[in-house]
Formats: structure tokens, C-alpha cells, sequence
């Protein structure tokens, strides 16, 4: 198993946080894992993304070109990335977000209203769990224990009070991809 | 070993300085190093050590001068525009021979150029930098546990020669996650005795101890430069450092350093599910460089590819290693962008084709 994947969107979607909880779940599973940010000068409102690897053997380069899946949160990523994953990939998007949708017929598409769902769990930060949720029930590369392991490295821990919130929207994302 | 940790390499790198005895940072804050700096700030104190953060870079490279004095562990880390600002302080502890570790987490240049990761100052690192004859060991790491690992080695070495060792990274290194893994070490074990030269206080009547880089007559200075070129020789001899990557049965060699090498292993492993015969050669020690192991290789595979984030510097060093023998090619990007592995395949490709395999 090696599954390398791109989540991008904007600074504050929670794109880096969602990467790195799967990178320690990944890690708790004892596997091999690489999370490589692209990095610049922009915060809050400009565009983000990063590479994870979770790899059965040794990560050899977290640098790749295509992707087997593709999770995009706002229309440049997909612009960015579509043409990047790998021919019988996944793409997953978060469709509140985007008005125009991927067009390949190559790859799988998923289309995951996020925003409107993480609202009616009653905390719309937790979009990230939902997409992930839902990337988890086509591709189950870690366990949901494994993820809230992550999570709980990943949420400083005055916010560990939003872990249940969390599991509920990770629950929530699976059951809309089942 | 330890328990798996997921780490950023920067923050790697801290922590093994940290668990190898580093007894004082000096530093100024500059991206993509500034997360060490950070973690230095956070942690050295309360762990024995002292922090502090410079005024500027070369503040703190003089810092390290006066400190490294003591004999103690001391560091500094930087990227690419502040290390220019230290190359005057680096060769002065090179002529005083005074051990310390040195960190150049590379960005793209030149001049401020950008925050993304570089190869761009190989030549600045292995070639001296600073004014004068002189060579730092240099060392260059491909994943977030050599980041920690090479702390070890690199005090270590500093220790033994008395001479400033530098760990060439790069801001890609420096910013992503990998788990790592925290050997065992022991820093009492490691610790060499410095007292024959250390500027510590003079007690019962001993004759002084006198650091500098200052000598200003010429037969001096030269004597100074014979022991220098010595003891670089023995370096050389000694501790040169790399990673064979299914080179036994390889027709196109790959060399590539830190990150590249990533990339390249990626590329190589592409190659191979085509059928082409592909090998690695990853220097972890630029200075020494093994010149020997390429000059080895050189005379089995067909052609040399060298792979590398600048305009093509560690590619001379291959042609001096290698001469006119073999066909060498090199693939690079600058600025900040990284060759991908698609790319390098082509290159493969395109070498292959020329020396007909």
C-alpha cells in the first residue's frame, strides 16, 4: 500500500491541520508517512496546500508529480490539481465551494457539500473531518482510532473539548460516501 | 532507538542538538529556519543550555566564536542570505580551529531571493564561503532522521578535527514532517577534552591559552595553512560518507544530495519499471566529497546523470572526479522549484538514448 494524495485550499480551511492528523495516524499504524507543506508567504485567505504519503515501505520521494488522489477545497486547487492525479485516481471535492466542477472522466469524482454539513453539525470548522471522513470510506488507509490519535496531537490541547465534535463530522463524512 | 516522533526537520534537527549537549544557540530568525530557532527558544533553556537570539546574523556567528572558546557545544542556524552575512566569522573559527555546528537550512537565490527550498549554495559550502584556505565539513541530509542523525555525527566530527562543521539542508527538509527516531547517545561519551587549548581561566599558574585567527607574519600563517590542508587531508581520507542505491548492475548513475536525492530515488524507481537500468549516488558528506566511489562507479555504468535544486554546482565536483571518461548530463531548477521526478525520468531517457543503451 502507497497512497500519496494533495489536500488544497485556502489558508484557514484547515488543509495542513487535515494533512497532518492523517500523516499521525498513519504513523500510529507504523507506517511510513510524509507531510510536506507548500510553504510561503501567505496566511489566512491564500491558497494551501500539502502532499501526504502513507507508504507500507520507505517514502522515497514526498516531491511527486500525480497523485493518487486529489482532495480540493476551492476552485484554484482545482484548476491546480485536476490534471495532476493519476489516470483511475479519486478526486474529492468540497462542492459549496466550487461552482465549477472537475470534468475528467478518468479518474473518480466525488462531490462532498462540506460546508453544509459541518453546519449542521453545529461547527463549521470540522469541514476538514468531513472531507476527510469521506476520502476515509473509499480509501480506509487508517482507522477512525487512528485519526482522533492524530487529531490529538494535532489540536493544542485547550481545544481537546472539540475532540467528540470532531469524531461526530469524521462519522458524519463517512456515512455520505458509504 | 526511542519512540516514533512525527517532526518537522527543523524541529528534528533542535531536538537531537538538544539530546547531543548543545550548550548554547545563538541565532537570528530567518524562514524557512525559523522553526528551530523557535524550538531552541522554547526548549534550550529549560534543558541546560542557554538561548539567545542575536541582533543579527553576524552577532551571532561571533557569539559562537567567543563561546565555541569555552569548548563547550555551541550552534548556530541560518538560511542562505544570513549565512552570507556569517562568512567572515566562519573563516576566522576555521583559522582558529574551533569546533562548532553550523546550519544553512538553503532558500532560493540569489540575493533574498525566495522562502522555497535550494541547493543553491553547495559552492558556499564546500568551496569555503568565507576569505582564505579553508573547509568546513559538510553534511547533507535527505529526510527528517538524518536531520537528527547528522546533529550527532556533525559535534562529533566538530569535536575531533576542531574544525566547524556545517549541515547543508534546505527549506523543503526544514518545513515537512516525517517520524524520527532519537538514537541513544550518550553526550558524556561523546565529549572530547578541549582543556589543552580552551579559554576558560587561567588556574594554577598554567601557561596561556590564546585563540585567534590573527597572525601577521607570513611564515606563520603559512605553517598555519600547511597544518590547515593537513588536517583536511585526513578528513578526506577518513570520513567521507555516502548512500549506494542499487548501483551492482546499474548503466545510468544518478548523483543527487538532500533533497534531490529524493526526487532522484523517486525517478529512479520509475526508470526501473521501464526496464532501465538506473543507480544512486548520494554523497552525505559534501565535504569530503567521494570522489573515489564516483570515480569507481564511473568505470561500470554507461553515463552520469547529476540532479540538483541550482544551475549545476555539484556537477563540477563529478567532473573532477570522473574527468572526460563518461558522458555527464546534469538536470537542475533554481529559484526555489524542485525537479520532480517526471522530469528527471525524461533526463534519464534522454541520457540513456545518447550513449545508446
Amino acid at each position: 500500500m502507497n497512497e500519496e494524495l494533495i489536500i488544497a485550499g485556502f489558508g484557514g480551511q484547515g488543509v495542513l491541520s487535515m494533512g497532518m492528523t492523517l500523516a499521525y495516524a498513519g504513523m500510529v499504524e507504523d507506517k511510513q508517512v510524509a507531510w510536506i507543506p507548500s510553504y510561503g508567504p501567505e496566511m489566512r485567505g491564500g491558497t494551501a496546500n500539502c502532499t501526504v504519503i502513507v507508504s507500507d515501505t520507505r517514502v522515497s520521494s514526498p516531491i511527486i508529480s500525480s497523485y493518487d488522489t486529489a482532495i480540493v477545497l476551492n476552485q484554484p486547487s482545482l484548476e491546480k490539481f485536476e490534471s495532476r492525479v493519476k489516470p483511475g485516481g479519486t478526486l474529492i471535492y468540497e462542492s459549496n465551494n466550487i461552482l465549477n466542477p472537475p470534468t475528467r472522466k478518468d479518474i473518480n469524482i466525488y462531490a462532498i457539500p462540506a460546508t453544509v454539513e459541518a453546519n449542521k453539525i453545529g461547527n463549521a470548522k470540522t469541514m476538514n473531518m468531513i472531507i476527510l471522513g469521506a476520502f476515509l470510506s473509499k480509501t480506509p488507509l487508517v482507522s477512525v482510532n487512528s485519526i482522533m490519535e492524530g487529531l490529538k496531537k494535532v489540536l493544542p490541547e485547550r481545544h481537546h473539548n472539540l475532540l467528540p465534535v470532531n469524531e461526530k463530522a469524521l462519522k458524519r463524512g463517512m456515512e455520505l460516501l458509504k | 532507538m526511542g519512540k516514533k516522533l512525527l517532526m518537522k526537520g527543523n524541529e528534528a534537527l533542535a531536538e537531537a542538538a538538544i539530546r547531543a549537549g548543545v550548550k548554547g544557540y545563538f541565532g537570528y530568525p530567518i524562514t524557512p529556519q525559523s522553526e528551530l530557532l523557535e524550538y531552541m527558544a522554547t526548549n534550550l533553556d529549560a534543558r541546560g543550555g542557554v538561548f539567545l537570539q542575536a541582533e543579527s546574523e553576524v552577532a551571532a556567528i561571533n557569539m559562537v566564536y567567543g563561546a565555541s572558546g569555552t569548548g563547550t557545544r555551541v550552534m548556530t542556524s541560518t538560511s542562505s542570505p544570513g549565512f552570507s552575512l556569517m562568512q567572515e566569522g566562519i573563516s576566522y573559527m576555521a583559522c582558529a580551529e574551533l569546533p562548532c555546528l553550523l546550519v544553512n537550512v538553503v532558500r532560493g537565490g540569489p540575493g533574498l531571493g525566495t522562502i522555497q527550498p535550494s541547493q543553491g549554495d553547495y559552492f558556499q559550502a564546500v568551496k569555503g564561503g568565507g576569505h582564505g584556505d579553508y573547509k568546513l565539513i559538510v553534511l547533507a541530509p535527505n529526510s527528517v532522521q538524518e536531520m537528527a542523525d547528522l546533529v550527532y555525527l556533525g559535534f562529533d566530527l566538530a569535536d575531533k578535527y576542531r574544525i566547524p562543521t556545517l549541515i547543508l539542508s534546505d527549506g523543503a527538509l526544514g518545513q515537512m514532517m516525517e517520524s524520527v527516531e532519537f538514537p541513544e547517545y550518550n553526550v558524556e561519551e561523546h565529549l572530547v577534552d578541549h582543556s589543552s587549548w580552551t579559554t576558560i581561566g587561567r588556574e594554577n599558574g598554567r601557561e596561556q591559552h590564546y585563540i585567534t585567527s590573527l597572525h601577521l607574519l607570513s611564515e606563520k600563517m603559512e605553517e598555519i595553512n600547511i597544518h590547515l590542508q593537513d588536517k583536511y587531508k585526513i578528513i578526506q581520507k577518513n570520513e567521507t560518507r555516502f548512500e549506494s542505491i542499487q548501483t551492482e548492475d546499474a548503466d545510468i548513475l544518478i548523483v543527487a544530495f538532500g533533497l534531490s536525492s529524493r526526487s532522484s530515488q523517486k525517478a529512479l524507481e520509475l526508470a526501473r519499471e521501464q526496464g532501465l537500468k538506473v543507480g544512486m549516488l548520494r554523497p552525505i558528506t559534501l565535504f569530503p566529497f567521494p570522489t573515489d566511489e564516483i570515480k569507481h562507479l564511473a568505470q561500470i555504468v554507461k553515463g552520469i546523470l547529476v540532479v540538483e535544486m541550482n544551475a549545476g554546482q555539484m556537477v563540477e565536483d563529478v567532473h573532477l572526479s570522473v574527468g572526460n571518461n563518461i558522458p555527464i548530463d546534469f538536470y537542475g531548477r533554481m529559484g526555489g522549484m524542485i525537479p520532480q521526478p517526471d522530469e528527471i525520468v525524461e533526463k534519464i531517457k534522454d541520457l540513456s538514448k545518447q550513449v545508446k543503451i
